[in-house]
């Protein structure tokens, strides 16, 4: 099995990135981005047996911090 | 005083911390991430700076899961005293030590450069030998020193006298200005600046000192 986990800053936490990134598309001449928010995603390929909800522990151990990021899980 | 500095695969700051707290006269054994246990009767553990495990993921996520970090947070929930500087901050807050989490800068930009700080409290061992309200010099160098918490934490932070230090000219958009806050019991301070650099003569700024001689002090006569 392989889960693919997407993690992003929480609404209402300042993303200096994602803010750069807008900036350099309105410097390339795209208008029509109100905003861009930046995350990442961790793909796991998973040994036979492992689930859903060990991911989940997973994410709140390590893969995200949950004081200022959010996950979504995506069983593949 | 014992002291023990903890080293991780990335850690550059180990020696300047270890110098500055045997210069204090502490006596100091510097201890791998791999070990699972503190040396006996360790008072002090400091968190130095550096770039812990390549920063990967998160800054300090995954030296705050290092068997030793195990042993860190049992210290600090037993009363005992921790100093984290830096990446040292980052990792007292993944470890939830201290509670917030440190972003990227407001600016994008690695700032390494000496900053006023401002000390809100004298009201630790820390931060006993200077005055509240005084303005000091203390070098930063980081890239994610954005302090970040919710508003019931800066709240409960700032009601309960918990933030040691805040810039004078916030350099990277933390809240409030935050630049070091202590835990609820007063013995684990977070830190941005590097207190270990503005130390000796040679630094060209001896402001730090004071943070270790308080430090000293108090746990000489624990």
């Amino acid at each position: 099995m392989k889960a693919r986990v997407h993690v992003m800053l929480k609404d209402g936490v300042l993303d200096p990135q994602g803010a750069a990134v807008k900036h350099a598309l309105g410097a390339l001449g795209f208008d029509g981005v109100d905003g861009v928010r930046q995350g990442k995603v961790i793909e796991l390929d998973l040994a036979d047996g492992a689930t859903e909800a060990q991911v989940g522990e997973m994410c709140e151990k390590l893969l995200a911090n949950t004081v200022i990021e959010s996950y979504r899980i995506e069983v593949l | 005083m014992k002291a023990a500095v903890i080293q991780f695969p990335g850690s550059n700051c180990d020696r300047d911390m270890a110098v500055a707290l045997e210069k204090s006269g502490a006596d100091v054994t510097v201890v791998w991430h791999k070990d699972a246990a503190l040396p006996k009767g360790v008072d002090l553990v400091a968190i130095p700076g550096g770039f812990s495990f390549g920063d990967y993921l998160r800054c300090g996520a995954i030296a705050a899961n290092s068997p030793i970090c195990n042993a860190v947070v049992d210290h600090a929930n037993a009363g005992g005293y921790v100093l984290g500087v830096c990446n040292g901050f980052q990792i007292l807050t993944e470890t939830g030590l201290l509670p917030g989490a440190l972003l990227r800068n407001a600016g994008l930009k690695y700032i390494c450069r000496t900053v006023g700080l401002k000390i809100e409290t004298s009201n630790s061992a820390y931060t006993e030998g200077y005055n509240a309200g005084a303005e000091i010099g203390v070098p930063i160098a980081h890239h994610d020193g954005n302090y970040f918490a919710d508003d019931a934490t800066i709240a409960a932070l700032k009601g309960e006298d918990r933030v040691a230090f805040t810039y004078s000219d916030n350099p990277n958009g933390s809240r409030g200005d935050i630049a070091g806050i202590l835990s609820e019991n007063r013995r684990v301070l977070g830190m941005m600046p590097h207190p270990e650099r503005a130390f000796e003569e040679a630094h060209g700024n001896t402001d730090g000192q004071r943070l270790f001689a308080g430090l000293m002090a108090q746990l000489a006569s624990a």
